[in-house]
């Protein structure tokens, strides 16, 4: 037992900590916001990053969520539960005014589970229609309840408040979103640069922006709901289209956090592969980014260079694992088929061609002008905002928090070579851009330090067809492309989990937006969206 | 040096015309024939240059660019879009300003014609001829912007509203460092005719003539004509990634074709612009002193000199579209007021003193 | 005189359309009434014009979205076959690829994009999730094929699919384009009940063809 367990212990005596699968302290509801806060401003250790937030429901015990902490200083995790045991009216204090994030992660649990959060400013439904029956990922929801509604839907300009009146009653009240006298613009869901379908309701003051209210779900596919009826193997295969751009790591945080529970080891030629292949998708996402980036700023040919580039890299991945974007190569117990013959030849002659390019990139954008003007000081982030918010990744190393998963909680090969964790400052567009360039060089260090030292072996274990878990919840994390992805595993037993979650590497992001935008122009809030680098079907899952 | 001067041919065939026929059925028919002659260039031209486009870029971004549509090298890709684009649906919004709507994109086409009426092809070459051709030129041109305002506003949309008001900001204040610049030319050459600051640059060409503020005002030229074709980076108006389509999002069909017609002609029209006022038009290139080489040169006809000319330029323009991100609308207009503009007024004031004084060549 | 319609694509050998039956079927309607001379060759031309130069809709929804960037990226190089450009209006834009997942919360607005577009519009439906929900067929929120809410014209399996694949489809609307009517004729009037029982027959098949393919 760790010294923040003994303090919660102290505060709330009769919180329990449970040991099943992983550590979790139970927290009673009526003491929980004096936790969080104990917690939040502790002086030596203080929890200042709130990873996620989890809803679940427990069934007869009822509906809950779980909090996933994590210090920004030390990197000690911890997770708190609590519980409210009354279905229909679910009541949980909010913790928003301590972590910023909580607004929006609040409103996922709300919308999914109907638990409403007290004194969140904004209880609107978020990935789901707003008016959507039921709450669809309770285990009593009815999955034939809400049919296909062709009916253009009607946002509403106000939100939804429930706050605690003196006398103890819950009660509510509406804050304005969008008043009569702005001028709200809708950008979105089809638009060139939301890079998928994420809707901004902004409201704009000639071109400066005032404020920006993003509307999700526009890609939502219920995919937690999906895996909970899916063996272990199967719901793997739902994490490649979460993020595309990240599918090697997603699936990798899946396979290690069953490998984890199920007690499976891998060989260390599996590790090496996986941490290989994390790497090349690294690089292959901010290629990606690179020439997304460009585009949305109007310049068209730096994306062809990306792009270019790119192409080689799934042309290496294409050998081994067949796929090109999606590839379904981790499998639980290592990788699905042995690398190619060539792999290690062409991996190594890429990165040789990719350090000569590299400078061709930074001549036709990062070099320009026109370019640097547009990024440099525009959309700062403070270090204090990115931590609050929860925007893991390059964005939040921009700002200058180290946060990167690789370095702070290894897994795979990660503890064994040496790389830099690369930070900014600044926290502009600028240093979020220079941010991924510099981390694909990076990724190219990590790979030539692995790629001539591969182990001969097995490059995958033998494992049974249906694979049960032990009770228990079971998290891990990855650092993808664009920040830390965890994935949580609620088991009871069965051969498929009682509930899967996983955290969205791009909700903070998207959340953020309006944070960062504001007081920027228009142009500015496509190229900030360009140097967030979300990706739509990872936030709505 | 007059081997291919179009005028007696054009007199005589007036002349001619004249002599069988009543005068005013003459003016009825030769306004038909050049307004017929005209539409024609545009639209060979505007296909031209959208497929010179194409493959400009492609070959920026290590493509191909179309390759298959009529044979080799995709020639008929353009005539293709052509096509489609006359058959395709023209939409009527419900709840537009009809009138203004369906005027919008005539004023923008208009303006381009009128403008493109005025480029000196060759000697007796040009369309419209006045005295103050130049001025004139100017004039048609700002036509233009009304078209693009009045094509937002009457969309009734909001992306269309913001990418018009986006324009109309930038097109007005870029039209005074192209007016400035041109006057620097007109000082150098004495007229505002466009016949005559050609025959004027008969010597040397403007650029070389006005040495280092006619360079300097051609570089200002260029950069403000092309925030006036509204091209990349100064694409504001249309910002495909910020505004979907900008002040044409609602327009289909053929309405569309005008806009993208225009914009493409705008194009030749300001390289047309800048190389009578700094390249010396249609006029061939002489170098003092080498009368043999001159001689050469009168040989190859005005009219080619002038679409290598501009075609040229027009390739410039290309690569700086292709090559840079776009400008965000305060710094659009940062750099026309508070650099632009400024430098041009100086360049002028210089310009008039060496003139003055007989500093230039 | 008459004028008999073909389905020919210049970089593309008839014979290289594997599942032509449907097309055949169209071309024999077609063929049935014949067209004078002149409207006939109009129309030839109109429709080569139109199959020549399909702009399409940027309308990603998700990962397939990405491969059609890839197929307008340097390697791939849509631009080759007259898809020059993707307009972001919908309506300058003369197809649809409906990229990705279509939820229940976007259907409507997709129908709305669709009904946005000018005449003549045509529907490219790619990847398993637009064809039938793919992967979240069970789903909750997820529409199981577009088909129920827009028309499709050609359906392209994979998930996503390779860019082989989606330049066979494109083809293969490029080929539907050019055997449809303009000029004397109606081009895609309200169908009649025993019309609309041939398309659903013919895109039904087009579909299980294209599933035996993949």
């Amino acid at each position: 037992m760790n010294r923040i367990t003994e303090k919660i212990l102290t505060i709330v005596p009769e919180a329990v900590v449970g040991t099943n699968g992983e550590e979790i302290v139970a927290i009673p509801k009526e003491s929980f916001r004096k936790v969080a806060e104990a917690l939040r401003y502790d002086t030596e250790e203080p929890m200042d990053f709130l990873r996620d937030i989890v809803g679940m429901d427990w069934g007869e015990e009822g509906l809950g969520t779980l909090y996933y902490l994590e210090c920004t200083s030390t990197y000690n995790r911890i997770t708190l539960k609590t519980v409210d045991h009354d279905r229909e009216n679910a009541f949980l204090p909010s913790v928003c005014n301590l972590w910023k994030t909580a607004e929006i992660k609040e409103r996922e649990v709300y919308d999914f589970f109907g638990i409403k959060f007290l004194n969140n400013p904004d209880m609107r439904r978020i990935f789901l229609r707003e008016d959507w029956k039921g709450y669809p990922l309770r285990k009593d929801y009815d999955m034939n309840s809400n049919p296909l509604n062709m009916e253009n839907e009607i946002n509403a300009d106000d939100t939804d408040e429930y706050f605690l009146n003196p006398d103890g009653k819950i009660e509510g009240r509406k804050n304005i979103v969008f008043g009569k006298e702005d001028f709200v613009v809708n950008i979105g869901p089809q638009h060139p640069s939301t890079h998928g379908v994420l809707r901004m309701r902004t409201s704009v003051e000639g071109e400066d922006i005032r404020r920006i209210d993003p509307i999700l779900g526009y890609i939502h596919r219920g995919i937690e709901k999906l895996s909970e009826s899916l063996t272990y193997p199967q719901t793997l295969a739902m994490t490649d289209r979460l993020d595309y751009l990240s599918a090697h790591q997603n699936r990798h945080a899946l396979c290690m956090c069953i490998e984890k529970a199920a007690g499976i080891e891998i060989s260390e030629r599996a590790q090496y592969i996986r941490t290989i292949m994390d790497e090349l998708q690294r690089i292959d996402s901010h290629l990606l980014f690179y020439s997304c980036l460009a585009m949305d700023m109007g310049a068209l040919t730096p994306f062809f260079y990306g792009f270019r580039e790119r192409e080689m890299i799934l042309d290496i991945m294409e050998e081994t694992t067949g796929g090109r974007l999606i590839q379904n190569y981790n499998m639980i117990g290592g990788v699905q088929a042995d690398i190619h013959p060539t792999f290690v030849q062409k991996t190594k002659e890429f990165i040789i061609h990719l350090r000569k390019v590299i400078k061709d990139y930074h001549d036709i954008f990062t070099g320009s002008v026109i370019a640097r003007n547009r990024l440099i000081g525009v959309g700062v982030l403070s270090r204090e905002d990115a931590i609050s918010l929860g925007t893991t990744g390059g964005t939040g190393r921009a700002s200058g928090w180290s946060n990167d998963v690789r370095k702070h909680h290894p897994y795979a090969m990660y503890g064994k070579v040496d790389f830099k964790e690369i930070t900014y400052t600044e926290g502009d567009s600028f240093a979020r851009y220079m941010v991924r360039m510099d981390e694909i060089m990076e990724s190219c260090r990590i790979i030539e330090q692995l790629i001539d030292n591969i182990p001969e072996g097995e490059y995958r274990v033998k494992t049974k067809p249906v694979i049960k878990l032990p009770e228990g919840i079971f998290t891990s994390s990855v650092e993808t492309s664009r920040g830390e992805f965890d994935v949580m595993i609620e088991s009871r037993g069965d051969k498929s989990p009682y509930r899967l979650h996983y955290r969205s590497t791009g909700l903070p992001l998207v959340h953020a937006m309006d944070t960062i935008c504001r007081g920027g122009k228009i142009a500015d809030l496509i190229a900030i969206g360009g140097t967030l680098d979300f990706v739509i079907p990872d936030i709505d899952r | 040096m007059d081997y291919y001067n179009l005028q007696p041919i054009l007199l005589g065939i007036d002349r001619y015309m004249n002599s069988i026929m009543p005068g005013w059925l003459v003016t009825v028919l030769e306004g038909l024939a050049v307004g017929i002659f005209i539409m024609l260039m545009y639209i060979i031209l505007a296909i031209i240059l959208i497929y010179m486009e194409r493959k400009v870029c492609a070959a920026f971004q290590c493509r191909i660019g179309p390759n298959r549509v009529g044979g080799k090298g995709g020639l008929l890709q353009v005539p293709a879009d052509v096509i489609k684009m006359l058959t395709k649906e023209v939409i009527t919004l419900k709840n537009s300003d009809k009138f203004l709507y369906g005027l919008a994109p005539f004023l923008v086409i208009m303006a381009s014609i009128l403008t493109f009426s005025c480029l000196p092809w060759n000697k007796g070459g040009e369309v419209l001829h006045m005295n103050i051709g130049i001025f004139f030129v100017l004039a048609a041109s700002s036509i233009g912007v009304l078209g693009i305002l009045l094509a937002g506003w009457s969309s009734n949309s909001k992306y269309s509203l913001i990418g018009a008001i986006r324009s109309g900001a930038m097109i007005i204040s870029y039209e005074l460092s192209i007016g400035i610049s041109v006057l620097t030319m007109v000082v150098i050459s004495g007229t505002m005719d466009i016949q005559g600051i050609v025959e004027s640059q008969a010597g040397a060409w403007n650029i070389f003539r006005g040495h280092i503020p006619a360079i300097a005002a051609f570089i200002i030229y260029l950069i403000a004509g092309n925030a006036e074709a509204n091209r990349a980076p100064f694409d504001l108006a249309e910002a495909e990634q910020e505004l979907t389509a900008g002040y044409h999002t609602e327009y289909s069909g053929i309405h569309f074709g005008f806009f993208y017609l225009a914009e493409y002609l705008n194009l030749f029209i300001t390289s047309g612009i800048a190389t009578t006022l700094f390249l010396g038009g249609w006029m061939p290139l002489h170098i003092a002193g080498l009368d043999g080489f001159n001689a050469v040169m009168d040989y190859i006809p005005g009219f080619i000199w002038f679409i290598g000319k501009t075609f040229f330029i027009v390739f410039l323009l290309m690569w700086i579209r292709w090559s840079f991100p776009r400008l965000r609308i305060d710094q659009v207009l940062a750099l026309e007021w508070k650099y632009l503009m400024p430098t041009s007024l100086v360049i002028l004031i210089v310009m008039t003193i060496c003139k003055v004084y007989g500093l230039i060549f | 005189m008459e004028v008999k319609k073909r389905t020919s694509i210049m970089s593309m050998k008839y014979e290289e359309f594997k599942n032509n039956d449907y097309l055949e079927e169209m071309v024999r309607q077609l063929n049935m009434d014949g067209a004078g001379i002149i409207l006939g060759t109009l129309d030839e031309l109109i429709n080569w014009g139109r199959s020549n130069s399909l702009w399409s809709l940027t309308f990603g929804t998700s990962c397939c979205a990405i491969e059609f960037m890839a197929l307008g990226a340097a390697r791939y190089d849509m631009a080759r076959f007259g898809f020059e450009v993707t307009r972001n209006s919908p309506r300058q834009a003369d197809m649809i690829m409906v990229l990705g997942t279509i939820t229940y919360r976007m259907a409507p607005v997709l129908k709305r994009l669709y009904d946005q577009m000018a005449e003549p519009k045509y529907v490219v439906a790619v990847g398993g999730c637009t064809i039938s929900g793919g992967p979240f067929i069970k789903s909750y929120h997820v529409v199981n094929g577009i088909d129920k809410i827009i028309p499709v014209d050609v359906y392209i399996p994979g998930c996503p699919p390779r860019p082989e694949a989606f330049y066979y489809g494109m083809m293969q609307l490029q080929r539907k384009v050019k055997v449809q009517k303009f000029l004397g004729g109606i081009n895609r009037k309200e169908r009649k009940p025993e019309e609309t029982e041939y398309v659903e027959n013919t895109s039904a098949e087009n579909k299980s063809e294209n599933g035996r393919h993949e």
